[in-house]
Order: C-alpha cells, then sequence, then structure tokens
C-alpha cells in the first residue's frame, strides 16, 4: 500500500551502494518480499519507471523474489502455508504459531557497472 | 560486465524516521502515546470518550484527531475533557508521522501523561505509517462480523491491543466468537484482548485499567532511565 514512498527508500539505498563503490549506473535490483508484507510489486515498478529516471538507476530492472507466508506451529512443531480462510494448524487446530516467512520486504543486491 | 553488490538493507521509508523521531519527542516529556485504528464506525471516538471521561480525573490526556473532514471527533473529545487538536488530513486515507508532528508542536507536552491518536477509519493503510506511538490498539466491532482477522491480516498482526466493541449486540447478529478470536491468536499470538460495550460500559472497567497500568509503567519506567 502507497508503495511511492517505498520505492523512494528504494532509490535512495540502491543509489546509495552503487556511489559507494563509484558505479557509472545500475542494472538490477534483487528485492524481497513477502506475501504477508502488504507491498504489491506492480505498483512498486510503476513508480520505479518513473522516479528512477534521470538517475545512474534509469533502465535497471526489478526483480523480485516472492516468499510464501509459512507459520511453524509452536504445538506440533509442523509448518505450513495457512488457508486465506483459516489460519489455524491443520495438523492439530492449534493457533500457536510463529511466521517463519512471509514478512519479508527488503532489497537483497544490486547489479553496477563500473 | 555488471557487479553484484550485496545489500540486505530494509527499506524503511522516510515516514518511519520521522516516526523514530515522534516517539523521542514523547519519550524526553514522558508522554505515553496510543494509536488508535479501526473501520469507520467500530467506535474509536466512543472509546476516546469513556477513556477520557474515565481516566481524566487521574491523567491528564490529551487528544490528536485525523479525519478527511470535520472536527466532529476532536470536539468530542475536547467536551468529555481532553486537550484536542483536530488534522484534517485533506484527503489522505489515513494519518502519517508528518501530520503527528505538525500536531505536536500544538501540544504542550509537558502538560501532559496520554496522547491519544485516533486515526482515520480504515483497516488497511493506517498499518504501514508508523507515528511513534509506543502502543496500537485496534478497535473491532460486533456488526463488522467475524471474518476480519482473515480479510486484514496486516492491521490485526501489527496491534499491541484489540478491543472488541459492541458486545451488547450479540444477540443480534451473527458473530463466532471462537472464529474470530483464532484468526486473532494466529496472527498476533498473545496480544491483549478487550470485549466491551462503549454504549453499556461493561467491560470498560478493564480496558481503563490496563491502559492506565500503562501509563504508570512507562512513567516509573522514564524515572528509572
Amino acid at each position: 500500500m502507497h508503495e511511492l514512498a517505498v520505492t523512494e527508500s528504494l532509490l535512495e539505498i540502491a543509489v546509495r551502494h552503487a556511489q559507494a563503490q563509484n558505479a557509472r549506473c545500475i542494472t538490477d535490483l534483487y528485492l524481497v518480499l513477502g506475501q504477508w508484507s502488504s507491498i504489491v510489486d506492480d505498483s512498486v515498478q510503476f513508480y520505479w519507471d518513473i522516479i528512477s529516471d534521470g538517475t545512474i538507476a534509469k533502465g535497471a530492472i526489478l526483480h523480485f523474489r516472492r516468499v510464501p507466508v509459512l507459520l511453524t506451529c509452536q504445538d506440533c512443531g509442523k509448518e505450513y502455508q495457512p488457508a486465506s480462510e483459516e489460519f489455524a494448524c491443520p495438523y492439530c487446530n492449534g493457533t500457536h504459531v510463529k511466521v517463519k516467512t512471509g514478512e519479508e520486504f527488503h532489497l537483497e543486491a544490486i547489479d553496477v557497472e563500473e | 560486465m555488471p557487479q553484484r553488490i550485496p545489500v540486505v538493507e530494509k527499506i524503511l521509508s522516510a515516514n518511519d524516521r520521522l516516526a523514530l523521531e515522534n516517539r523521542s519527542r514523547f519519550d524526553a516529556a514522558k508522554v505515553f502515546a496510543i494509536n488508535v485504528m479501526a473501520s469507520p464506525g467500530a467506535g474509536k471516538t466512543s472509546l476516546i470518550e469513556q477513556t477520557v471521561k474515565g481516566l481524566g480525573g487521574r491523567l491528564r490526556i490529551g487528544m490528536i484527531n485525523g479525519d478527511i473532514a470535520t472536527s466532529f471527533d476532536a470536539d468530542r473529545a475536547q467536551a468529555a475533557g481532553a486537550t484536542a487538536i483536530q488534522i484534517n488530513t485533506g484527503g489522505d486515507c489515513h494519518l502519517d508521522a508528518v501530520m503527528v508532528q505538525s500536531a505536536l508542536f500544538q501540544l504542550d507536552l509537558g502538560t501532559l501523561d496520554l496522547v491519544i491518536i485516533e486515526n482515520v477509519g480504515n483497516l488497511v493503510c493506517p498499518a504501514d505509517f508508523k507515528l511513534g506511538a509506543h502502543k496500537s490498539v485496534l478497535v473491532a466491532s460486533i456488526p463488522e462480523g467475524d471474518d476480519k482477522p482473515y480479510k486484514y491480516p496486516g492491521m490485526y498482526r501489527g496491534v499491541n491491543a484489540v478491543v472488541i466493541n459492541k458486545i451488547d449486540l450479540l444477540p443480534y447478529v451473527p458473530f463466532r466468537m471462537d472464529f474470530f478470536k483464532r484468526g486473532i491468536e494466529v496472527l498476533n499470538p498473545g496480544v491483549t484482548q478487550f470485549e466491551l460495550s462503549c454504549r453499556t460500559g461493561e467491560g470498560l472497567s478493564g480496558w481503563l485499567a490496563w491502559l492506565e497500568g500503562q501509563v504508570k509503567e512507562f512513567t516509573a519506567a522514564c524515572i528509572n532511565l
């Protein structure tokens, strides 16, 4: 939701790291996006195309590695992907869970040219 | 030949950075702040009115209200006894740290113990915009239905307390409390929950006691620093 703000932050982070390496331009960005991160990749791409224009990130390709939600049941120890209508553990019906993956939103790496 | 640079940096927006500044201002003034969120009509303002009436004699309470238009809610809080600031967001569907910062400049934090921030009625966007409050509270209500945790996981997951309001309507609308609570429990294990009715007063004392306890704990921790 409101991906312009996060896309602006993404541009700042990428340019900062590229400039630290004296790179001439950024060619690719590798993002990790969890299913429960509430970030929509199409919206990020839309804003990215606009705000990267005129920067060393112009034309850089965004790669989204989508991570599904995986819950670990603290009662029976099993891992599962929750159904959208029922979050409880399908093995033991427990509700004591920890989110193993699915909430990520970070920039993993960038590719640059010197 | 492109060269790979590892980054692994969380994408913290400028809003989050400003929220940290707001938090510092609250801490420096020893003021405990809560962010109250809910869909429109769930009972945010009613809960705040009852809170100000119930605790206003013992705590000095300020209130910041965010709405697209009108000062209805700030007026109600003011009538109940709080110092109230109205932010009209001019179309924004949520409060953000910038708006809260501007409200903080209008409040004399040195004269307050508790600031209650009433967010814009919305179960989606406020979850993504930190304000700098110490705790966040979601007000759910019986007529909204029992499937809301499943439909709005981001909101339910991120809050510190859930108030289930309008329990006086349980005999009249379909609502499976166990289904509702199971959704909350998985998303937010052990989250503090209250069942109450702002209208009849049932269950209100538990909420008031918890909030007052939170303020006292915070103030004591500030003194010990």
